[in-house]
C-alpha cells in the first residue's frame, strides 16, 4: 500500500520563493506609483497626449503576458517530454503550467481591458489583433484545462491533453507575431522594449516585474505540481483501499460460506 | 505510379468515407435533424436582427459560417457515436486498416456532409436575406476549403472526445476556439463572393487552405494514438 510521503506542497524552497515574491511586489508597487513619472508627451500642437497613470498597469499586464506565454510554452514543452518519456511527471508538469498560464492568461485580459478604457476610449476592442488572438489563447488553453479534469484513466487522459497542447501551442506563436504580421490591423504598439522608446524609470519598473514575475511564477508552479503529485498520491490511495475492502469482502463471504 | 501503401491508404480512406456515408444516407439525421436545425437558426438570426433585411444581407456570411460550425457539431458527434455503437470502432482498429485510411475517410465523409449542408444553407441565405452572388468561383472554393478544414480538425477533435462521458459538451469547447481562423476566412471570402464588402477573398482563401493542409497532416499522424484507446 502507497504512502502518502508529506501532505504539504510547501518547503523550504517555497517559502523563500514566496517571501521573495512578497518583498519584490512590495517594492514593485513603491516603484511603479513612487519613481515612475506618468506617461505624456507634447505633440507638435502643443497637446499633451499620453497614457498617463493608465502607464502603471503596464508593470502588472506586461509581466502576466509574459508568464502567460511562459506557462502555455511549458505546457508545449512539457506535453513533448511527456511523449518521449511517458512519465507522469512530465503529465502533472504540463498539466500545472497550463494552469497557471490560463491564470496569467486571464489576468492580461482583464488589466488590458481597464487599461484600454482611458486610453483607447474601451473596455474592449475587436479591432485589435492580439487582444482577440490572446482571448482564442486562453480559451483553447481552458479548453485543455477541461480535458484534464475528465475522469478517465491518467494514461488516455495524458494523451488526449498532449495533442491539444501541441495544437494550442500555435497560439502562443501567433499572439505573439500579431502585432507584426497585422501591423494595419492591431493597436497594440510594436515593441517598445527593444526600441528603446520608454523612459529608463519605466523600463528599470518594468524589467523589475518581469523579475518579480518569474519568482512568482517559480512559486505557484512548484506548489501546484506538488499538488498534483498528492493528487495523484490520494488516487493510488483510494484504490489501494477499495482493493483491500474488496478483498476483505471477498474473504467474509468465504468465511460464511465454511459455516452450516 | 503510388507506391503500394499509398494506394492502399486512399482504397481505405474511401472505404471508410463510403461506411459513414452509406451509414447516413440510411439513417438519414443530416437530412432530418442537422438541416433543419441548421436552418432554424438562420431564421433565428433574423428575429435576433429584427427582421432588417439590410442588416441582414450585410451579416449574411457571418450568420452563415456561425451556422455551419454549430451544425458541423452535430455531424461530427454523429460521426463519433456511430462508430461507439455496438464496438464499431474496436472492430476498425482490429481491421488493421492504416489510422491515416480512418482519419481520411472520416474526415472525407464529414467533409461532404458539409459541402451538402453548405450548398442548402446557401440556397436558405440567398431566399430568406436576400443576398446575391457576385463570385461564384470564390463562393465554391471557400466553401471546399472551408468545409475541408472544419472536417480536418473536427475529425481529429472528435477523436480527442470519444469515448468520454462528457463528449457532447467538450467538443464544442475544445473545437469552436480552434476553428475561430476559419470563421473568419469564410465569412470575409463570402462577403467578398456576397459583394457586401470589399474583402480579398481570394486573399483569406489561401488561410482556409493552409488551415486544411495542417490539420490534415496534424490529424493524420496523431490518429493511430488516438484510435488506439478510444
Amino acid at each position: 500500500m502507497s504512502t502518502v510521503v508529506a501532505a504539504t506542497t510547501s518547503s523550504k524552497a517555497t517559502r523563500v520563493l514566496g517571501w521573495l515574491t512578497l518583498a519584490g511586489f512590495a517594492l514593485l508597487v513603491a516603484l511603479a506609483f513612487a519613481w515612475v513619472p506618468e506617461d505624456t508627451r507634447i505633440t507638435e500642437q502643443g497637446d499633451v497626449v499620453g497614457q498617463f497613470d493608465a502607464v502603471r498597469l503596464m508593470f502588472v499586464h506586461v509581466p502576466s503576458a509574459i508568464l502567460a506565454y511562459t506557462g502555455f510554452g511549458l505546457t508545449f514543452l512539457a506535453s513533448l517530454a511527456y511523449l518521449r518519456w511517458r512519465t507522469d511527471w512530465w503529465d502533472m508538469m504540463a498539466h500545472a503550467s497550463a494552469e497557471i498560464g490560463v491564470v496569467f492568461g486571464v489576468l492580461t485580459l482583464v488589466t488590458g481591458s481597464i487599461w484600454g478604457r482611458p486610453t483607447w476610449q474601451t473596455w474592449w476592442e475587436w479591432g485589435d489583433v492580439r487582444q482577440v488572438t490572446t482571448l482564442v489563447m486562453v480559451l483553447v488553453f481552458v479548453g485543455y484545462l477541461a480535458m484534464r479534469r475528465i475522469p478517465a484513466d491518467t494514461a488516455v487522459r495524458a494523451r488526449r491533453s498532449v495533442v491539444i497542447a501541441l495544437v494550442g501551442a500555435v497560439n502562443i506563436v501567433i499572439v505573439n507575431r500579431s502585432v507584426d504580421w497585422w501591423e494595419n490591423r492591431t493597436l497594440h504598439q510594436q515593441s517598445t522594449l527593444t526600441a528603446r522608446k520608454i523612459r529608463d524609470e519605466t523600463l528599470f519598473t518594468l524589467s523589475f516585474s518581469f523579475a518579480v514575475g518569474m519568482v512568482l511564477f517559480a512559486w505557484l508552479l512548484l506548489h501546484r505540481f506538488r499538488l498534483a503529485y498528492l493528487e495523484s498520491q490520494i488516487e493510488q490511495l483510494e484504490v489501494d483501499e477499495a482493493m483491500e475492502e474488496r478483498r476483505a469482502e471477498a474473504g467474509l463471504s468465504d468465511d460464511s460460506k465454511e459455516q452450516p | 505510379m503510388l507506391p503500394l501503401r499509398v494506394t492502399a491508404v486512399f482504397r481505405d480512406a474511401w472505404l471508410i468515407a463510403g461506411k459513414d456515408l452509406k451509414i447516413e444516407m440510411r439513417a438519414r439525421v443530416g437530412i432530418n435533424q442537422i438541416v433543419p436545425f441548421a436552418v432554424t437558426v438562420l431564421v433565428l438570426f433574423a428575429f435576433a436582427l429584427d427582421t432588417d433585411q439590410e442588416a441582414l444581407r450585410t451579416y449574411a456570411p457571418g450568420l452563415f459560417w456561425v451556422t455551419v460550425l454549430l451544425a458541423s457539431l452535430l455531424a461530427i458527434g454523429r460521426s463519433f457515436a456511430v462508430d461507439l455503437a455496438d464496438g464499431a470502432s474496436d472492430r476498425l482498429l482490429l481491421s488493421g486498416i492504416d489510422p491515416i485510411a480512418v482519419f481520411g475517410g472520416k474526415a472525407a465523409a464529414i467533409a461532404i456532409q458539409l459541402v451538402v449542408l453548405e450548398v442548402l444553407l446557401a440556397a436558405g441565405v440567398v431566399l430568406l436575406f436576400d443576398v446575391t452572388v457576385h463570385r461564384y468561383g470564390l463562393l465554391v472554393c471557400a466553401g471546399l476549403a472551408a468545409a475541408a478544414g472544419v472536417a480536418a480538425a473536427g475529425t481529429l477533435y472528435g477523436a480527442l472526445v470519444s469515448g468520454l462521458g462528457v463528449r457532447e459538451t467538450l467538443l464544442p469547447m475544445l473545437l469552436l476556439p480552434v476553428v475561430a481562423p476559419v470563421l473568419v476566412g469564410a465569412t470575409r471570402a463570402f462577403q467578398d463572393a456576397f459583394g457586401v464588402a470589399g474583402a480579398e477573398g481570394w486573399a483569406w482563401l489561401g488561410l482556409l487552405a493552409g488551415f486544411a493542409a495542417i490539420y490534415g497532416v496534424f490529424g493524420a499522424l496523431s490518429y493511430g494514438a488516438l484510435l488506439e484507446e478510444a
